[in-house]
């Protein structure tokens, strides 16, 4: 199972900075929610998988039985959902706010801001 | 008195809770910042005094022992650093109501600052790894709405960047907290220094230097040190700038305070290489930064390179790993948070009088504000390190730990930087202050009343003070860096804090 699941998180990996190094934005952001998947999956498999009981002490015992699987990775994994969910709805929000305003998804036409003789620049 | 810890975390979450409650009122929300802003300030300050008393206080949220549970730890580093942003948060606050926008405000400006402060906060004072990743990722949201809110074409192009970059270092250290835990079963900081101190196998040491490279790499892109700070320049000038002056200030600092911690407590097994490395990385990325700043022609600009040359002497105090460069590291971050926070505050007032940045176009300021233009030299002095300003102590310790190590090449190295730094300050003033305003450029100031002139100008005062105080007092300052230099390289004290077991 960890070899798969290994080939499983190169791939996403390899994919992920694959889109990164695309030159249209909405790439650009599948291949960072494709990192993150990556990163949970890494977590997942690096804190080993096994197959078997609960983390649950019984009524009648006094700690845990040999061998149960390790809730803890699971809680990390979770909140990394959590916070990449949040995150990437909001580099949705501004990817879309950024077409509105700039009229392309090109990320070479982006750099209007890095040219030394800017008198163009817009902020507040 | 250990409930003193959580304090400079909850005060900004509730300020920025009422804020939110008090949507509707532009007045409530400005008294609930600058109020919430104050009480984190004095808190701040009360956890530092505490702290130098009575040593490392330790909370075990919910009261779950260590290694189980989330702990928040402050020795003298943590806590100055919450003092330096309750400083900067304050500051900020303040200017911010004479030159922030209705607009920015009507979106949840102070709201985000609050979260913001909570963020930065939570990740100087929490002492588990995973915790840490998640403090980061408060202040980045926070800091991603803050820097696209209400934006322009510029502003959006520089958030894009920022927003990527920093996911993206995101996703490599959330990695290598899976490696690390799956190595090791903990993530508490001071549990696994404790685990590494026990000794480890050859093999288990060479892995987890290996790890180690993906927290420097994590660590570094927010840090913005040498092949990893493209975001930066990039993005830190095009927001408002109050925002930006906050960001200058605190953010890229976070990320050296994660690698100083982490290169101090946990991955210390092969100091050999990890901080060779990191030394090298220092030299580089002041050399990069400060040329990046002498070929700019923008005001902010100038200024955002100019952080990242001074990223490189801070991380040069954590490369050299002697007690005294880490006292002249942390008294450098102080220092620089402090100065560097002053130079954008000033650069919004240099904006609002002329409605531009562009280095070209300005000019004849002195003759219009000489109280600005002495303003101005202190802060450019200090951060080029001129006595008796608290630039040339900061560098004076980084140097003079240098040359006792030994390292001379980077001694040589910062002191050539120190040079470009002056050529580039006086630049800025020659080009800002001094010049006569160049033909058809006319200033086009909008009318302030006198309270926001006030406003804005008394956090300039202040800390212009706060870097002169320092630089007058330096004796009481330095051993305070030094003793946080000290507690740093003998992470003994704080691991007995934390697991309540002696190493």
């Amino acid at each position: 199972m960890e070899i798969v699941l290994a080939f499983v998180i190169g791939g996403l990996y390899a994919a992920g900075i694959y889109m990164m190094l695309r030159r249209s934005l909405v790439k650009l952001l599948i291949g960072l929610a494709l990192l993150s998947h990556a990163a949970n999956l890494l977590i997942f498999t690096a804190a080993r998988l096994t197959r078997a009981g609960f983390p649950i002490i019984g009524m009648d015992q006094q700690a845990l039985e040999l061998p149960y699987a390790d809730p803890l990775p699971q809680a990390l994994i979770l909140t990394a959902i959590v916070i990449s969910f949040g995150v990437t709805a909001f580099a949705l929000a501004l990817s879309y706010r950024t077409y509105k305003s700039i009229h392309t998804d090109d990320l070479d036409k982006m750099k209007t801001t890095d040219e030394a003789d800017d008198s163009k620049e817009t902020s507040a | 008195m250990n409930n003193l810890l959580i304090l400079p975390i909850i005060i900004p979450m509730f300020t920025g809770i009422l804020a939110l409650l008090a949507y509707n009122s532009r007045t409530a929300q400005r008294w609930l910042s600058v109020l919430g802003s104050s009480a984190l300030l004095s808190v701040a300050v009360w956890l530092l005094v505490e702290v130098g008393r009575n040593g490392i206080l330790v909370l075990q949220v919910g009261g779950w022992q260590a290694p189980f549970g989330i702990t928040l730890v402050a020795d003298l580093f943590s806590s100055i650093m919450v003092v330096l942003t309750g400083i900067i948060g304050l500051a900020v606050a303040v200017y911010s109501l004479a030159i922030i926008d209705p607009d920015h405000e009507k979106f949840g400006y102070h709201q985000l600052y609050q979260f913001l402060l909570m963020g930065v906060s939570g990740a100087f004072l929490t002492g588990d790894l995973f915790n840490l990743y998640v403090w980061f990722e408060v202040m980045l949201m926070a800091s991603f709405v803050l820097l696209a809110l209400g934006g322009g074409r510029g502003q959006m192009e520089g958030a894009i960047k920022y927003v990527t970059l920093n996911l993206m270092a995101s996703a490599v250290f959330l990695a290598a907290l899976g490696l690390l835990y799956g190595m090791t079963g903990t993530l508490n900081m001071a549990d696994l220094a404790y685990k590494f101190s026990k000794g480890l196998s050859a093999e288990q040491s060479g892995l987890i230097t290996t790890l180690s490279m993906l927290f420097l790499i994590a660590f570094g892109i927010k840090a913005a040190v040498f092949p990893l700070f493209f975001w930066l320049p990039a993005s830190y000038h095009t927001p408002p700038v109050p925002v930006s002056a906050l960001f200058a200030g605190l953010l890229t600092k976070v990320g050296v305070y994660a690698l100083i911690r982490v290169f101090t407590l946990i991955f210390t097994q092969d100091v050999g290489f990890t901080h060779t490395l990191i030394l090298f990385i220092a030299g580089l990325t002041m050399v990069t930064g400060v040329l990046g700043a002498v070929a700019q022609g923008e005001f902010r600009r100038v200024l955002s390179f100019h952080i990242i040359s001074q990223i490189g002497y801070m991380v040069m105090g954590l490369g050299l790993f002697t007690p005294l460069a880490l006292a002249g590291s942390v008294f450098y971050i102080a220092h620089h948070i402090i100065v560097k926070t002053n130079l954008f505050l000033i650069s919004g007032v240099v904006k609002h009088l002329h409605g531009t940045l562009e280095l070209k176009k300005l000019g004849g300021l002195y003759q219009l504000m000489p109280h600005l233009g002495v303003l101005f030299l202190i802060p450019a002095l200090s951060l080029a390190g001129i006595p008796p300003l608290s630039g040339f102590f900061a560098k004076l310790s980084l140097i003079q730990a240098g040359l006792e190590k030994g390292d001379f090449f980077i001694v040589a190295v910062s002191l050539a930087v120190s040079l470009l730094t002056v050529f580039s300050m006086m630049k800025l003033w020659n080009e800002t202050f001094w010049k006569p305003l160049p033909q058809n450029e006319e200033l086009s100031a909008k009318p302030l009343s006198k309270k926001q002139w006030i406003s804005m100008l008394a956090p300039i005062v202040v800390l212009a003070a706060i870097t002169i105080m320092i630089g007058l007092g330096v004796s009481p300052a330095f051993s305070l860096a030094l003793q946080a230099g000290e507690q740093l390289m003998n992470p003994s004290a704080y691991i007995q804090a934390v697991m309540e077991i002696t190493p």
